[in-house]
């Protein structure tokens, strides 16, 4: 994303900045609540209770913030290459149609931690088949990969309509779903994990999915900022020119990151579809897709700020389902707005307090260090 | 086979469902003609729906509820303004931020105001559009041929659908036949020749944001007011996404665009009668297929294999003036 600022210190650019946007998408969703006429105050506090005060709570914020970290890493690898992935409500719907190609063949006959493997191999691959084409397209064709991700979620959204009331549909049952997978084809949860540190995680759905998805935060680290690949794709998101200078396949790099993008949320469908419901449902992203590119703009990129942005954004999800017990006015869609509100601060407004920002800076530097005027010079 | 009733039954409800469509297309057309990318169409509808329906509800005006859906819109478009033009941010994430917050907001907003689960009371008399008959339709509805399609599908549409399709006229004259027109397409081309001949780019392009923002709210002022009785949760559906894929399926030209939501609407409308219908050949066409056609069109289309795709070339690049 093109800086026509300043340059500034990196704890300003990568902690101050994001602190503040952050800050006021808050303080504006705060604004709202107090336009229903709650108490923003009082709705904070109930929120981090429920995502917080108790270990299902807990269990539940950690859920979420697994799909979360799947669909903000799928986001971020796509940006890092200057690509923009909408896509990643489709990839990931068409990833649990890999998860359960393995849930539903070799349910019965494998067991769970054989079958894991294989579930992440086929959800990665169906992600990342769903966004070869807009990626190819991009590359060889030059159509704009924001609106043919878009129209592909929309297409993955109609094709698996069509499967799960179709083919996918157990014979006799009404509902669009497929049948109940076998032993094999369930992750176990961690309820029994907590439960040797003396928490009861109830009911909350948190598995094994978790440790799949924190793996794959380390290993985005590892491919942006220590491989060859990784630096191909850096330079082709921050200079496409450079990297055809340099010799890069610029067709490659594309597709090849897009690829990566698709399949880590193609992933997303292993800790929805085989951690939690056991079966192949209509629309159960449920949004996270698209949550990815708000936790992406937060963690900016960094698996490190993506981690903590996806947790974050489980509590919102978390929380926001308790509080809207206490609290009628504001149901679920509060996070939705939330969710905008994040993205449209930390995102396309992240250059509205920059100057001021740089100039305070400035400003405080200048006072502090009166006769060191070269450095002042240097900074710009 | 189809006898001429249901034909025109077809044709009347693909007009119907092209107007929101056309609407929000020829917003999304002054917006990327001036170099702003927008994907918040579905957002801006989703707000105008949502205020027109409130207040026509509490006013019980549905041209008063049409002026503040017109409003609500605008000022969205205007968010999208300065994210885009003034701070020159990301235009694409701009627009992802609209969307979801007008998705949350006409659900928490409607719900705190009607606690109706988000839908606004249903909008009765003078709360809606309602059907306008052209003079002499009752007289000629029985001439053959020219009779029921003058009565039937030209007469009884409501106010709205005759504005948006004279919009297209409008829209072609303003753009090609105007000055204004002249340096909205040069500022989404070349926008640094125009600032070389002294015309302010940002001024212009604030302009094309709020005429798209006033688009947007007759298209979700139609949805709410017109095609429906009130608000419903989520009630475009897609629809804005469907606008700007016919946006790009007639490459940013105003009568094309006209036919490309004609066309999509005309998806619509037979999506909804060929579910399970036997083709020969074809065998058994799926509803599904039918309502993704839109946008496997659209994919098809930008990947050039039919016709080609060109976008105003300084689309979704921020301005920045040298310095």
């Amino acid at each position: 994303m093109s800086r026509p600022y300043a340059k500034l210190p990196r704890w300003i650019d990568y902690g101050l900045i994001p602190l503040v946007n952050l800050v006021v998408a808050f303080l504006v969703a705060g604004l709202v609540v107090l336009a229903v006429g709650e108490s923003p105050l009082q709705a904070a506090v109930l929120m981090l209770r429920g995502a917080f005060g108790y270990a299902e709570g807990f269990g539940f914020t950690l859920y979420y913030a697994t799909n979360f970290i799947f669909t903000g890493l799928a986001v971020a690898v796509a940006f890092h290459g200057g690509l923009f992935n909408i896509g990643g409500e489709g990839q990931a719907y068409i990833g649990g149609l890999g998860v359960a190609t393995v849930a539903l063949s070799l349910g019965a006959i494998l067991p769970w931690w054989l079958n894991l493997p294989l579930a992440i191999a086929l959800s990665f691959a169906f992600g990342a088949l769903w966004a070869f084409i807009p990626a190819y397209l991009q590359a060889r064709r030059g159509s704009h990969i924001v609106i043919t991700t878009i129209m592909f979620n929309f297409i993955a959204a109609s094709l698996m309509v069509y499967l799960l009331v179709g083919v996918l549909k157990p014979v006799g049952s009404m509902a669009p779903e497929t049948r109940t997978f076998d032993v094999g084809g369930q992750l176990p949860k961690l309820r029994g994990l907590f439960e040797l540190f003396g928490f009861n995680l109830g009911g909350a759905p948190l598995n094994v999915s978790i440790f799949v998805a924190l793996a794959a935060a380390f290993l985005i680290w590892l491919l942006i900022w220590r491989t060859k690949l990784g630096y191909e794709i850096r330079t082709l998101g921050f200079s496409p020119r450079a990297a055809r200078y340099a010799g890069m396949s610029e067709t490659r790099l594309i597709v090849v990151t897009m690829m990566i993008s698709g399949g880590l949320a193609g992933m997303m469908a292993l800790n929805a579809v085989m951690g939690d419901q056991y079966r192949l449902a209509i629309d159960f992203p449920q949004g996270a897709g698209f949550v990815g590119i708000a936790v992406a703009l937060m963690g900016r990129g960094h698996p490190a700020g993506i981690v903590p942005a996806a947790i974050l954004f489980g509590m919102l999800y978390q929380g926001g389902a308790e509080l809207a017990f206490d609290m009628p006015a504001i149901s679920r869609d509060m996070i939705v707005i939330i969710q905008g509100l994040v993205i449209l601060f930390a995102g396309a407004l992240e250059n509205m307090f920059r100057p001021g920002i740089g100039a305070a800076y400035q400003w405080v530097r200048f006072r502090t260090e009166e006769p060191a005027g070269a450095s002042v010079g240097e900074a710009k | 086979m189809m006898d001429l009733s249901s034909l025109l039954d077809l044709i009347d409800s693909t007009i119907r469902l092209s107007t929101p469509l056309l609407f929000a297309a020829l917003a999304g057309l002054y917006s990327e003609r001036s170099g702003i990318f927008d994907i918040s169409l579905e957002g801006k509808m989703l707000i105008a729906a949502f205020a027109s329906a409130s207040a026509a509800a509490v006013w019980g005006s549905v041209m008063l509820g049409l002026c503040v859906g017109i409003l609500a819109s605008v000022g969205f478009s205007l968010i999208h303004g300065v994210a885009s033009i003034t701070y020159r941010g990301n235009q694409i994430v701009s627009g992802v931020a609209i969307n979801f917050i007008a998705a949350g907001l006409t659900i928490i907003l409607g719900q705190s105001w009607f606690g109706q689960g988000g839908r606004t009371p249903s909008l009765f008399g003078g709360g809606r559009f309602t059907a306008v008959d052209l003079p002499g339709a009752e007289a000629v509805r029985d001439v053959p041929v020219l009779g029921p399609i003058y009565s039937g599908i030209l007469s009884g549409q409501t106010p709205l659908v005759y504005v948006a399709f004279l919009m297209v006229p409008l829209t072609w004259w303003i753009l090609f036949r105007t000055r204004f027109g002249l340096r909205l397409r040069a500022v989404g081309e070349n926008p640094a020749a125009v600032d070389t001949a002294g015309i302010s780019v940002t001024w212009l392009r604030y302009r094309a944001v709020i005429i798209c923002g006033v688009l947007c709210g007759f298209a979700g002022a139609y949805l709410a007011t017109a095609q429906a009785a009130g608000f419903t949760r989520d009630m475009t559906a897609g629809k804005g996404y469907i606008a700007l894929a016919a946006l790009i399926f007639a490459n940013w030209k105003p009568v094309p665009v006209m036919f490309a939501c004609l066309l999509f609407g005309f998806l619509d409308a037979i999506s909804i009668r060929v579910g399970g219908v036997e083709l020969p050949v074809i065998g058994q066409i799926s509803v599904q297929f039918v309502s993704a056609l839109p946008y496997i069109l659209t994919v098809i289309l930008l990947a050039g294999f039919v016709g080609k795709a060109t976008p105003p070339k300084a689309g979704g690049v921020p301005y920045v003036k040298e310095r």
